[in-house]
């Protein structure tokens, strides 16, 4: 790789901070004077700036004010992910169902190119329902970051809501690098999607701190190792709280409300069951 | 262990974020590499975040910058018994002990590490 690249590696673990807190060293200004330590690079006409910002910085700052512009209003908000087809929709209408009637519930949808995730919502309870499609820019974003959640949340109105659901983007990938200013994550898994999705997934299973597996009623019908799929999800997240649900026949439904209910009651923590 | 279906955009996201991020600290100046730290765990293909670049920058200032990805090794601590372990798959699970309450040391990054410009 490069010669020097070592006389900063040392930088890199910043005493295991996380990634996720943003700006993990602070900028070095372009001025040469600022940039001694490498020397070695102006013999080539070259000058290197050390920059060492993580990517995701801009889109948590964002994500920071999103947080705190909830909060202000007393909004709790969960970021529900998974893989398309695993149900949210349709367990995301079970809940409001059953508790729109007791807490004023925003969703904000995050969809490619269509509102038909929020038309299936329609009538269900939710108090105000707002639709960001990732659309715009080159092919459809397949995630929401910080910012689409940020104009999706201007057209809320945040003061008569106590939850906001975010229906994030079917996609066992992205969306769970991308913090929107949310409380606390929540992940639906199918059992039709296979037992290695944690093994293979381990980016969008670790961020989780609730995993809905969805359409157990199924189970009769697949070769679906429950047992294994367990095993997996936990060797990668040990502390994620499992709910096993169907939306479809209402099983494990109220577990998952009152979960959902408690995240206004407390701090997120991950919880011990 | 590669993660197969891992999708592009996941790449091109990331990209940008980096085309960005060197952008702005560049200044308009010309640009010739860009490094970044990619940890393990962040489940991105060399290879694919390669292409991405090319995609990405060849529409900005940054088209002759070359993109040079350092991976880092995803390491967790037992704490139990306290031995690191190198993961060679993203199960944490201690290499000594089996024990699976373990912290992270590194493996998670994404950070652009450095901007090489050309002298004026």
């Amino acid at each position: 790789m490069h010669a020097d690249g070592t006389s900063h590696v040392h930088e890199r673990d910043h005493d295991g901070r996380h990634p996720h807190d943003g700006v993990t060293s602070q900028v070095v200004d372009g001025a040469p004077s600022d940039v001694g330590d490498h020397s070695g690079y102006t013999e080539t006409g070259q000058t290197r700036i050390t920059i060492l910002e993580n990517l995701l910085s801009e889109n948590d700052r964002v994500a920071d004010d999103n947080g705190r512009r909830l909060a202000a209003s007393g909004v709790r908000a969960v970021n529900l992910m998974s893989s398309p087809g695993a149900g949210k929709t349709a367990l995301l209408r079970k809940t409001l169902e059953r508790m729109g009637g007791s807490v004023r519930i925003g969703v904000l949808e995050g969809d490619i190119a269509t509102s038909l995730d929020a038309d299936q919502l329609e009538g269900a309870g939710a108090t105000a329902i707002s639709v960001v499609n990732t659309s715009a820019g080159f092919g459809g974003e397949c995630h929401l970051d910080a910012v689409m959640v940020q104009s999706g949340m201007e057209r809320l109105p945040l003061s008569d809501l106590d939850l906001l659901i975010i229906e994030n983007v079917g996609n066992l990938v992205c969306p769970a690098e991308f913090r929107v200013g949310e409380h606390a994550r929540a992940m639906v898994f199918a059992v039709t999607e296979g037992e290695e999705k944690p093994l293979k997934y381990p980016v969008m299973f670790r961020a989780a701190d609730v995993v809905v597996v969805n359409k157990i009623d199924l189970l009769p019908h697949l070769d679906f190792d429950l047992d294994l799929f367990l095993s997996n999800l936990t060797s990668v997240n040990p502390q994620a709280r499992i709910i096993l649900a169907s939306a479809r026949s209402g099983e494990g439904v109220e577990e998952w409300c009152d979960w959902l209910g408690g995240q206004g009651e407390r701090e997120l923590t991950h919880s011990e069951d | 262990m590669l993660p197969d279906e891992v999708q592009v955009m996941h790449e091109l996201s990331i990209c940008r974020a980096i085309a960005s991020t060197a952008a702005k600290h560049a200044e308009g100046r010309p640009v010739t590499q860009v490094t970044v730290q990619i940890g393990h765990l962040r489940q991105v293909v060399p290879d694919a975040l390669q292409f991405s670049w090319e995609v990405v920058s060849s529409a900005t200032d940054l088209k002759d910058a070359e993109l040079v990805i350092e991976q880092v090794p995803a390491v967790i601590e037992c704490l139990h018994c306290g031995a690191a372990t190198t993961l060679e798959s993203p199960i944490l699970v201690c290499g000594a002990c089996d024990g699976s309450e373990v912290k992270l040391l590194s493996g998670e990054e994404l950070l652009v590490v450095s901007i090489d410009l050309v002298d004026a």
